[in-house]
Protein backbone atom coordinates (compact mmCIF):
# COMPACT_ATOMS: atom_id res chain seq x y z
CA UNK A 1 0.00 0.00 0.00
CA UNK A 2 1.25 3.36 -1.04
CA UNK A 3 -0.01 7.00 -1.76
CA UNK A 4 -0.65 7.36 -5.60
CA UNK A 5 1.34 10.57 -5.62
CA UNK A 6 4.48 11.84 -5.16
CA UNK A 7 3.81 14.99 -3.29
CA UNK A 8 1.10 16.42 -1.58
CA UNK A 9 0.14 19.36 -3.69
CA UNK A 10 -3.37 19.54 -3.25
CA UNK A 11 -6.66 16.91 -2.16
CA UNK A 12 -7.30 17.61 -5.74
CA UNK A 13 -4.78 15.36 -6.58
CA UNK A 14 -5.80 12.74 -4.18
CA UNK A 15 -8.29 9.68 -4.65
CA UNK A 16 -10.39 8.19 -1.83
CA UNK A 17 -7.89 5.32 -0.76
CA UNK A 18 -5.18 7.73 -0.81
CA UNK A 19 -7.30 9.92 2.14
CA UNK A 20 -8.48 6.86 3.95
CA UNK A 21 -4.87 5.00 4.02
CA UNK A 22 -3.51 8.36 5.58
CA UNK A 23 -6.16 8.50 8.11
CA UNK A 24 -5.33 5.17 8.91
CA UNK A 25 -2.08 5.66 9.41
CA UNK A 26 -2.67 8.63 11.35
CA UNK A 27 -4.74 6.54 13.55
CA UNK A 28 -1.94 4.39 14.94
CA UNK A 29 0.28 7.79 15.13
CA UNK A 30 -2.00 9.22 17.75
CA UNK A 31 -1.50 5.86 19.13
CA UNK A 32 2.19 6.79 19.43
CA UNK A 33 1.79 10.38 20.43
CA UNK A 34 -0.81 9.13 24.11
CA UNK A 35 2.45 6.99 24.50
CA UNK A 36 4.87 7.72 27.79
CA UNK A 37 7.63 8.28 25.02
CA UNK A 38 5.79 9.58 21.83
CA UNK A 39 8.55 9.46 19.28
CA UNK A 40 9.34 6.95 16.70
CA UNK A 41 12.84 6.15 14.85
CA UNK A 42 11.16 5.92 11.34
CA UNK A 43 12.94 9.29 10.03
CA UNK A 44 16.00 8.94 11.47
CA UNK A 45 17.83 9.05 8.27
CA UNK A 46 15.79 11.75 6.96
CA UNK A 47 16.05 15.55 6.97
CA UNK A 48 13.50 17.89 6.15
CA UNK A 49 13.46 21.55 5.52
CA UNK A 50 10.55 23.50 6.67
CA UNK A 51 10.20 26.72 3.94
CA UNK A 52 7.60 29.35 5.38
CA UNK A 53 7.26 32.36 3.08
CA UNK A 54 4.42 33.10 4.78
CA UNK A 55 3.53 33.80 8.65
CA UNK A 56 2.61 30.46 10.67
CA UNK A 57 2.02 29.75 14.17
CA UNK A 58 -0.34 26.12 14.32
CA UNK A 59 0.56 24.80 11.29
CA UNK A 60 4.59 24.96 11.29
CA UNK A 61 4.68 23.99 15.18
CA UNK A 62 2.68 20.98 14.12
CA UNK A 63 4.71 20.03 11.42
CA UNK A 64 7.80 20.59 13.36
CA UNK A 65 6.40 18.41 15.44
CA UNK A 66 5.82 15.61 13.28
CA UNK A 67 8.90 15.85 12.23
CA UNK A 68 10.71 15.51 15.52
CA UNK A 69 8.21 12.88 16.64
CA UNK A 70 9.28 10.88 13.42
CA UNK A 71 13.03 10.66 14.44
CA UNK A 72 13.89 13.50 11.56
CA UNK A 73 16.19 16.46 11.18
CA UNK A 74 14.85 19.32 10.58
CA UNK A 75 15.70 22.63 9.31
CA UNK A 76 13.63 25.27 9.74
CA UNK A 77 13.68 28.16 7.18
CA UNK A 78 11.20 31.90 7.17
CA UNK A 79 11.56 34.25 4.43
CA UNK A 80 12.05 37.35 6.74
CA UNK A 81 15.66 37.44 7.46
CA UNK A 82 16.86 35.08 4.81
CA UNK A 83 18.37 35.96 0.88
CA UNK A 84 14.87 35.76 -0.47
CA UNK A 85 14.70 39.64 0.93
CA UNK A 86 18.27 40.49 -1.21
CA UNK A 87 16.18 39.03 -4.30
CA UNK A 88 17.27 35.76 -4.77
CA UNK A 89 14.61 33.10 -6.68
CA UNK A 90 12.78 30.50 -5.52
CA UNK A 91 14.38 27.75 -7.41
CA UNK A 92 17.69 29.00 -6.51
CA UNK A 93 16.77 29.11 -2.66
CA UNK A 94 15.46 25.42 -2.59
CA UNK A 95 18.21 24.51 -5.06
CA UNK A 96 20.81 26.20 -2.25
CA UNK A 97 18.91 24.19 0.67
CA UNK A 98 18.75 20.89 -0.92
CA UNK A 99 22.17 20.48 -2.23
CA UNK A 100 23.15 20.64 1.48
CA UNK A 101 21.37 16.99 0.93
CA UNK A 102 17.95 17.93 2.27
CA UNK A 103 15.32 15.04 1.70
CA UNK A 104 12.20 16.69 1.83
CA UNK A 105 10.45 20.27 1.23
CA UNK A 106 7.16 21.16 3.34
CA UNK A 107 6.98 24.79 2.19
CA UNK A 108 4.20 27.75 2.48
CA UNK A 109 4.12 30.30 -0.13
CA UNK A 110 1.76 33.55 -0.50
CA UNK A 111 1.30 32.80 -4.48
CA UNK A 112 -0.88 29.64 -5.11
CA UNK A 113 0.92 27.62 -7.33
CA UNK A 114 4.15 27.83 -5.72
CA UNK A 115 4.90 24.33 -4.79
CA UNK A 116 3.20 22.84 -8.10
CA UNK A 117 5.55 25.13 -9.51
CA UNK A 118 9.20 23.79 -7.38
CA UNK A 119 7.67 20.29 -8.05
CA UNK A 120 8.64 19.85 -11.62
CA UNK A 121 11.91 21.56 -10.71
CA UNK A 122 13.54 19.38 -7.93
CA UNK A 123 13.76 15.52 -6.93
CA UNK A 124 12.61 15.02 -3.65
CA UNK A 125 8.92 15.21 -2.49
CA UNK A 126 6.82 18.62 -1.49
CA UNK A 127 4.41 18.85 0.38
CA UNK A 128 2.41 21.91 0.78
CA UNK A 129 1.51 23.62 3.66
CA UNK A 130 -0.55 26.53 2.05
CA UNK A 131 -0.23 27.69 -1.04
CA UNK A 132 -1.80 31.55 -1.29
CA UNK A 133 -5.70 31.22 -1.84
CA UNK A 134 -5.31 27.63 -3.56
CA UNK A 135 -4.96 24.80 -1.21
CA UNK A 136 -4.02 23.64 2.24
CA UNK A 137 -3.92 20.06 2.17
CA UNK A 138 -3.49 19.02 5.51
CA UNK A 139 -5.86 21.14 6.78
CA UNK A 140 -7.98 19.58 4.97
CA UNK A 141 -7.42 16.04 6.02
CA UNK A 142 -7.13 16.92 9.84
CA UNK A 143 -10.67 18.52 9.40
CA UNK A 144 -12.02 15.47 8.38
CA UNK A 145 -10.15 13.15 9.98
CA UNK A 146 -11.46 15.46 13.69
CA UNK A 147 -15.29 14.93 12.10
CA UNK A 148 -14.47 11.19 11.63
CA UNK A 149 -13.56 10.56 14.90
CA UNK A 150 -16.16 12.43 16.59
CA UNK A 151 -19.07 11.43 14.47
CA UNK A 152 -17.95 7.94 13.74
CA UNK A 153 -17.41 8.53 9.65
CA UNK A 154 -17.83 11.43 7.21
CA UNK A 155 -19.43 9.76 4.55
CA UNK A 156 -23.36 11.11 4.32
CA UNK A 157 -22.74 14.09 6.86
CA UNK A 158 -23.46 17.99 5.68
CA UNK A 159 -21.10 20.31 6.80
CA UNK A 160 -21.33 24.08 6.40
CA UNK A 161 -18.18 25.97 4.91
CA UNK A 162 -18.88 29.74 6.97
CA UNK A 163 -17.48 33.26 6.09
CA UNK A 164 -14.66 33.91 3.25
CA UNK A 165 -14.62 31.20 1.20
CA UNK A 166 -12.87 33.71 -1.44
CA UNK A 167 -9.65 33.81 0.43
CA UNK A 168 -9.84 30.68 2.24
CA UNK A 169 -7.28 28.18 1.02
CA UNK A 170 -8.91 25.53 3.57
CA UNK A 171 -12.23 25.74 1.76
CA UNK A 172 -10.97 24.54 -1.18
CA UNK A 173 -9.16 22.04 0.32
CA UNK A 174 -12.47 20.69 2.82
CA UNK A 175 -14.38 20.74 -0.22
CA UNK A 176 -12.32 18.87 -2.22
CA UNK A 177 -11.58 16.43 0.91
CA UNK A 178 -14.99 15.82 2.19
CA UNK A 179 -16.68 15.25 -1.40
CA UNK A 180 -14.52 13.18 -1.78
CA UNK A 181 -15.41 11.29 1.40
CA UNK A 182 -18.92 11.32 0.47
CA UNK A 183 -19.90 14.31 2.47
CA UNK A 184 -22.57 17.37 1.57
CA UNK A 185 -21.23 20.19 1.83
CA UNK A 186 -22.75 24.30 1.62
CA UNK A 187 -20.82 27.09 1.73
CA UNK A 188 -22.04 30.00 3.21
CA UNK A 189 -21.44 33.67 3.73
CA UNK A 190 -21.74 37.44 2.20
CA UNK A 191 -22.05 37.38 -2.27
CA UNK A 192 -19.01 39.26 -1.89
CA UNK A 193 -17.18 36.40 -0.26
CA UNK A 194 -18.28 33.58 -2.33
CA UNK A 195 -17.03 32.86 -5.91
CA UNK A 196 -19.13 33.11 -8.28
CA UNK A 197 -19.95 29.46 -10.29
CA UNK A 198 -18.62 27.87 -7.31
CA UNK A 199 -22.04 25.36 -6.59
CA UNK A 200 -21.50 24.29 -10.70
CA UNK A 201 -17.36 23.79 -10.72
CA UNK A 202 -17.34 22.37 -7.19
CA UNK A 203 -20.77 21.15 -6.78
CA UNK A 204 -21.52 22.24 -3.61
CA UNK A 205 -24.36 24.23 -2.12
CA UNK A 206 -24.46 27.86 -1.74
CA UNK A 207 -25.95 29.94 1.03
CA UNK A 208 -26.06 33.71 1.61
CA UNK A 209 -28.09 32.43 5.39
CA UNK A 210 -26.23 31.54 8.09
CA UNK A 211 -28.94 30.50 10.24
CA UNK A 212 -30.79 28.45 7.08
CA UNK A 213 -26.88 27.24 6.72
CA UNK A 214 -26.41 25.88 10.87
CA UNK A 215 -29.86 24.16 11.16
CA UNK A 216 -29.24 21.90 8.06
CA UNK A 217 -25.39 20.59 8.73
CA UNK A 218 -23.98 18.60 11.24
CA UNK A 219 -20.59 20.33 11.03
CA UNK A 220 -19.88 23.78 11.09
CA UNK A 221 -16.45 24.99 10.07
CA UNK A 222 -15.76 28.35 10.69
CA UNK A 223 -13.15 30.36 8.84
CA UNK A 224 -11.35 33.46 9.55
CA UNK A 225 -11.65 37.38 7.64
CA UNK A 226 -8.75 37.06 5.88
CA UNK A 227 -8.46 40.83 5.82
CA UNK A 228 -4.49 40.57 4.79
CA UNK A 229 -5.93 39.23 0.97
CA UNK A 230 -8.68 41.66 0.61
CA UNK A 231 -7.54 44.19 -1.58
CA UNK A 232 -11.12 45.78 -1.58
CA UNK A 233 -13.19 46.50 0.94
CA UNK A 234 -15.66 43.31 0.56
CA UNK A 235 -18.10 43.98 3.63
CA UNK A 236 -18.55 47.43 5.80
CA UNK A 237 -17.47 46.55 8.67
CA UNK A 238 -16.12 43.47 10.85
CA UNK A 239 -18.79 44.35 13.20
CA UNK A 240 -21.81 44.22 10.60
CA UNK A 241 -19.99 41.13 9.56
CA UNK A 242 -20.17 39.32 13.22
CA UNK A 243 -23.72 41.22 13.20
CA UNK A 244 -24.58 38.89 10.05
CA UNK A 245 -22.27 35.87 9.97
CA UNK A 246 -20.93 35.67 13.33
CA UNK A 247 -21.35 32.15 15.02
CA UNK A 248 -22.49 32.66 18.99
CA UNK A 249 -24.06 31.03 21.78
CA UNK A 250 -27.28 32.75 21.61
CA UNK A 251 -27.40 31.18 17.59
CA UNK A 252 -26.51 28.17 18.64
CA UNK A 253 -29.21 27.68 21.17
CA UNK A 254 -31.84 28.70 18.89
CA UNK A 255 -30.98 25.97 16.55
CA UNK A 256 -33.08 22.75 16.93
CA UNK A 257 -30.29 20.12 17.29
CA UNK A 258 -26.57 20.23 18.50
CA UNK A 259 -24.08 20.97 16.10
CA UNK A 260 -20.58 20.33 15.92
CA UNK A 261 -18.04 23.38 15.55
CA UNK A 262 -14.56 23.71 13.82
CA UNK A 263 -12.04 26.61 12.90
CA UNK A 264 -8.50 26.10 11.43
CA UNK A 265 -7.44 29.12 13.30
CA UNK A 266 -6.33 31.55 14.37
CA UNK A 267 -9.33 32.89 15.68
CA UNK A 268 -10.81 35.91 15.30
CA UNK A 269 -12.70 35.85 18.80
CA UNK A 270 -15.86 38.09 18.88
CA UNK A 271 -15.50 38.17 15.04
CA UNK A 272 -16.92 34.86 13.27
CA UNK A 273 -16.54 33.01 16.28
CA UNK A 274 -17.52 34.06 19.57
CA UNK A 275 -15.68 33.12 22.96
CA UNK A 276 -18.38 31.03 24.55
CA UNK A 277 -18.93 29.18 21.66
CA UNK A 278 -15.19 28.64 20.84
CA UNK A 279 -14.64 27.24 24.36
CA UNK A 280 -17.42 25.41 24.74
CA UNK A 281 -18.56 21.44 24.43
CA UNK A 282 -19.52 21.64 20.38
CA UNK A 283 -16.05 23.16 20.20
CA UNK A 284 -13.62 20.51 18.52
CA UNK A 285 -11.13 23.42 17.51
CA UNK A 286 -8.29 22.00 20.41
CA UNK A 287 -8.86 18.44 18.66
CA UNK A 288 -8.05 19.37 15.20
CA UNK A 289 -5.19 20.88 16.31
CA UNK A 290 -3.84 17.27 18.21
CA UNK A 291 -4.95 15.71 15.38
CA UNK A 292 -2.93 17.74 13.04
CA UNK A 293 0.29 16.55 14.34
CA UNK A 294 -0.80 13.04 13.81
CA UNK A 295 -2.47 13.82 10.31
CA UNK A 296 1.40 15.33 9.32
CA UNK A 297 2.98 12.27 10.42
CA UNK A 298 1.24 9.91 8.51
CA UNK A 299 1.54 12.38 5.59
CA UNK A 300 5.80 12.40 5.92
CA UNK A 301 5.60 8.78 6.55
CA UNK A 302 4.13 8.09 3.46
CA UNK A 303 5.62 10.44 1.35
CA UNK A 304 9.13 9.20 2.68
CA UNK A 305 8.54 5.74 2.29
CA UNK A 306 7.84 5.98 -1.45
CA UNK A 307 10.50 3.70 -3.68
CA UNK A 308 13.27 6.19 -4.42
CA UNK A 309 12.85 5.90 -8.35
CA UNK A 310 9.08 6.17 -7.80
CA UNK A 311 9.76 9.90 -6.55
CA UNK A 312 10.67 12.26 -9.32
CA UNK B 1 11.60 -44.78 -28.07
CA UNK B 2 12.54 -41.90 -29.72
CA UNK B 3 9.48 -39.92 -28.62
CA UNK B 4 10.23 -40.81 -25.22
CA UNK B 5 13.71 -39.34 -25.89
CA UNK B 6 12.26 -36.09 -26.99
CA UNK B 7 10.21 -35.72 -24.39
CA UNK B 8 11.86 -36.50 -21.72
CA UNK B 9 13.27 -33.35 -20.81
CA UNK B 10 9.91 -32.06 -20.49
CA UNK B 11 8.77 -34.17 -18.28
CA UNK B 12 11.40 -33.87 -15.73
CA UNK B 13 11.13 -30.21 -15.97
CA UNK B 14 7.25 -30.18 -15.55
CA UNK B 15 7.81 -33.61 -12.82
CA UNK B 16 10.05 -31.00 -11.03
CA UNK B 17 8.47 -27.79 -11.36
CA UNK B 18 5.68 -30.04 -9.43
CA UNK B 19 8.20 -31.20 -6.45
CA UNK B 20 9.22 -28.03 -5.88
CA UNK B 21 5.73 -26.79 -5.77
CA UNK B 22 4.08 -29.20 -4.08
CA UNK B 23 3.39 -28.09 0.17
CA UNK B 24 4.43 -29.66 2.79
CA UNK B 25 2.45 -30.07 5.76
CA UNK B 26 4.48 -29.40 9.16
CA UNK B 27 2.02 -29.37 11.50
CA UNK B 28 -0.99 -29.79 10.82
CA UNK B 29 -4.16 -29.06 13.13
CA UNK B 30 -4.36 -31.41 15.65
CA UNK B 31 -0.44 -30.85 16.09
CA UNK B 32 -1.06 -26.98 16.11
CA UNK B 33 -3.21 -27.61 19.14
CA UNK B 34 -0.72 -29.94 20.92
CA UNK B 35 2.22 -27.69 20.19
CA UNK B 36 0.07 -24.56 21.71
CA UNK B 37 -0.77 -26.86 24.75
CA UNK B 38 2.88 -27.57 25.42
CA UNK B 39 4.07 -24.22 25.54
CA UNK B 40 1.64 -22.84 27.36
CA UNK B 41 2.14 -25.36 30.32
CA UNK B 42 5.95 -24.36 29.58
CA UNK B 43 5.33 -20.90 29.79
CA UNK B 44 3.21 -21.81 33.02
CA UNK B 45 6.55 -23.54 34.54
CA UNK B 46 8.88 -20.54 34.16
CA UNK B 47 6.30 -18.08 35.55
CA UNK B 48 3.59 -19.54 37.47
CA UNK B 49 0.80 -17.15 38.55
CA UNK B 50 1.94 -14.50 35.81
CA UNK B 51 1.90 -11.57 38.39
CA UNK B 52 5.28 -10.07 37.15
CA UNK B 53 4.68 -11.38 33.86
CA UNK B 54 2.90 -9.62 30.77
CA UNK B 55 2.47 -11.37 27.01
CA UNK B 56 3.10 -9.63 23.77
CA UNK B 57 1.82 -10.78 20.66
CA UNK B 58 3.70 -9.18 17.65
CA UNK B 59 1.16 -7.35 14.66
CA UNK B 60 -0.17 -9.01 12.53
CA UNK B 61 1.16 -12.27 12.55
CA UNK B 62 2.08 -13.68 15.44
CA UNK B 63 -1.29 -12.02 17.46
CA UNK B 64 -2.98 -15.46 15.82
CA UNK B 65 -0.67 -17.58 17.76
CA UNK B 66 -0.60 -15.12 21.04
CA UNK B 67 -4.16 -14.85 20.96
CA UNK B 68 -4.50 -19.01 20.93
CA UNK B 69 -1.52 -18.62 23.94
CA UNK B 70 -3.78 -16.20 25.98
CA UNK B 71 -6.94 -18.32 25.67
CA UNK B 72 -5.02 -21.52 26.36
CA UNK B 73 -3.57 -20.35 29.73
CA UNK B 74 -6.80 -19.02 31.15
CA UNK B 75 -8.33 -22.19 30.34
CA UNK B 76 -5.12 -23.84 32.52
CA UNK B 77 -5.21 -21.30 35.06
CA UNK B 78 -8.90 -19.84 36.04
CA UNK B 79 -9.31 -16.81 37.97
CA UNK B 80 -5.82 -15.67 37.12
CA UNK B 81 -5.45 -12.35 35.42
CA UNK B 82 -2.54 -12.43 32.96
CA UNK B 83 -1.15 -9.17 31.36
CA UNK B 84 -1.67 -9.51 28.02
CA UNK B 85 -0.93 -6.86 24.84
CA UNK B 86 -0.18 -6.62 20.74
CA UNK B 87 2.45 -4.53 19.66
CA UNK B 88 2.97 -2.69 16.21
CA UNK B 89 6.25 -2.74 15.24
CA UNK B 90 6.23 -1.09 11.75
CA UNK B 91 7.63 2.09 12.52
CA UNK B 92 10.61 0.56 13.95
CA UNK B 93 11.85 -1.10 11.01
CA UNK B 94 15.16 -1.52 9.75
CA UNK B 95 14.33 -1.72 6.14
CA UNK B 96 12.21 1.82 5.63
CA UNK B 97 12.85 3.19 2.75
CA UNK B 98 15.31 0.50 1.65
CA UNK B 99 13.75 -0.59 -1.80
CA UNK B 100 10.72 -2.82 0.12
CA UNK B 101 7.25 -1.97 0.11
CA UNK B 102 5.60 0.46 2.49
CA UNK B 103 4.11 -1.17 5.39
CA UNK B 104 0.99 -0.42 6.87
CA UNK B 105 0.77 -0.21 10.35
CA UNK B 106 -1.41 -1.94 12.58
CA UNK B 107 -3.23 -0.78 16.01
CA UNK B 108 -0.85 -1.73 19.38
CA UNK B 109 -2.40 -2.08 22.37
CA UNK B 110 -0.34 -2.15 25.61
CA UNK B 111 -2.81 -0.67 28.56
CA UNK B 112 -0.61 -1.82 31.26
CA UNK B 113 2.89 -0.69 32.63
CA UNK B 114 5.66 -3.68 31.51
CA UNK B 115 8.26 -1.61 34.11
CA UNK B 116 10.18 -4.30 35.79
CA UNK B 117 8.02 -7.18 34.49
CA UNK B 118 9.01 -10.00 32.50
CA UNK B 119 7.88 -9.68 28.63
CA UNK B 120 7.18 -12.93 26.70
CA UNK B 121 7.12 -11.83 23.03
CA UNK B 122 5.34 -14.21 20.87
CA UNK B 123 5.70 -14.17 17.29
CA UNK B 124 4.59 -16.78 14.50
CA UNK B 125 8.30 -17.61 12.95
CA UNK B 126 11.28 -16.77 13.43
CA UNK B 127 13.34 -16.04 10.14
CA UNK B 128 15.79 -13.29 10.06
CA UNK B 129 15.76 -11.94 13.61
CA UNK B 130 14.58 -8.41 12.17
CA UNK B 131 11.25 -8.51 13.24
CA UNK B 132 12.15 -9.23 16.72
CA UNK B 133 15.04 -6.56 17.21
CA UNK B 134 12.28 -4.04 15.74
CA UNK B 135 10.44 -5.41 18.61
CA UNK B 136 12.92 -5.08 21.74
CA UNK B 137 13.11 -1.50 20.24
CA UNK B 138 9.48 -0.97 20.13
CA UNK B 139 8.84 -2.74 23.79
CA UNK B 140 11.48 -0.04 25.07
CA UNK B 141 9.53 2.92 24.21
CA UNK B 142 6.63 1.69 27.06
CA UNK B 143 9.20 0.98 29.95
CA UNK B 144 12.09 -1.03 30.89
CA UNK B 145 11.48 -4.87 31.41
CA UNK B 146 13.48 -6.71 34.48
CA UNK B 147 13.64 -9.80 31.77
CA UNK B 148 12.50 -10.26 28.07
CA UNK B 149 11.98 -13.85 26.54
CA UNK B 150 10.93 -14.86 22.80
CA UNK B 151 8.19 -17.34 22.04
CA UNK B 152 7.65 -18.43 18.44
CA UNK B 153 5.80 -21.57 16.52
CA UNK B 154 8.38 -22.11 14.29
CA UNK B 155 11.99 -21.67 15.06
CA UNK B 156 13.98 -21.60 10.54
CA UNK B 157 16.89 -22.10 11.52
CA UNK B 158 20.21 -21.14 9.20
CA UNK B 159 18.91 -18.17 8.05
CA UNK B 160 19.24 -15.65 11.09
CA UNK B 161 21.09 -12.12 10.29
CA UNK B 162 20.87 -11.07 14.18
CA UNK B 163 22.21 -12.98 16.97
CA UNK B 164 18.47 -13.61 18.14
CA UNK B 165 17.30 -17.11 19.79
CA UNK B 166 13.89 -18.17 20.85
CA UNK B 167 13.60 -19.12 24.56
CA UNK B 168 10.20 -21.14 23.66
CA UNK B 169 10.39 -23.10 20.17
CA UNK B 170 7.01 -24.91 18.80
CA UNK B 171 8.91 -27.00 16.10
CA UNK B 172 12.40 -25.92 14.65
CA UNK B 173 12.64 -26.30 10.87
CA UNK B 174 15.39 -26.37 8.64
CA UNK B 175 14.35 -24.44 4.98
CA UNK B 176 16.73 -23.03 2.37
CA UNK B 177 15.59 -19.14 1.65
CA UNK B 178 13.49 -20.06 -1.54
CA UNK B 179 11.10 -21.85 0.46
CA UNK B 180 8.14 -20.16 2.35
CA UNK B 181 6.77 -21.06 5.60
CA UNK B 182 3.06 -20.32 5.87
CA UNK B 183 1.14 -20.72 9.04
CA UNK B 184 -2.65 -21.23 8.61
CA UNK B 185 -5.34 -20.00 11.05
CA UNK B 186 -8.35 -21.15 11.81
CA UNK B 187 -9.89 -17.98 12.60
CA UNK B 188 -8.62 -16.02 9.34
CA UNK B 189 -7.88 -18.77 6.62
CA UNK B 190 -10.01 -21.34 7.84
CA UNK B 191 -7.81 -24.29 9.36
CA UNK B 192 -4.73 -24.06 11.71
CA UNK B 193 -1.33 -25.85 10.04
CA UNK B 194 2.28 -24.98 9.07
CA UNK B 195 3.13 -25.50 5.47
CA UNK B 196 6.29 -25.15 3.62
CA UNK B 197 5.81 -24.41 -0.28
Amino acid sequence: MSLSVNHLLGIRNLKRQDIELIFQTADTFKGVLQRPIKKVPTLRDTTIVNLFFENSTRTRISFELAEKRLGADVVNFSASGSSVSKGETLIDTVNNILSMKVDMVVMRHSASGAPHFLSKHIQVPIVNAGDGINEHPTQALLDAFSIRERLGSVEGKKVAICGDIMHSRVALSNIYCLRELGAEVTVVGPPTLIPKHMAEALGVNVSYNIREALEWCDVANVLRIQLERQNTPLFSSLREYSLAYGVNRALLDSLKKDIVIMHPGPINRGVELSSDVADSGHSIILNQVENGVAIRMAVLYLLAGKKPEQVG
Amino acid sequence: MVCNKLLSPVINHYFWRLKLHTLKTILNGTQVAITVDRLCHQLIENHLDFSQTVLIGLQPRGIFLADRIYRTLKKLLPGVHINYGRLDITFYRDDFNKGTQLHVPNETAIDFSIENKKVVLMDDVLYTGRTTRSALDAMLDFGRPSAVELLVLIDRRFTRQLPIQADYTGRTIDAIISEKVKVLWKERDGKDEVIIE
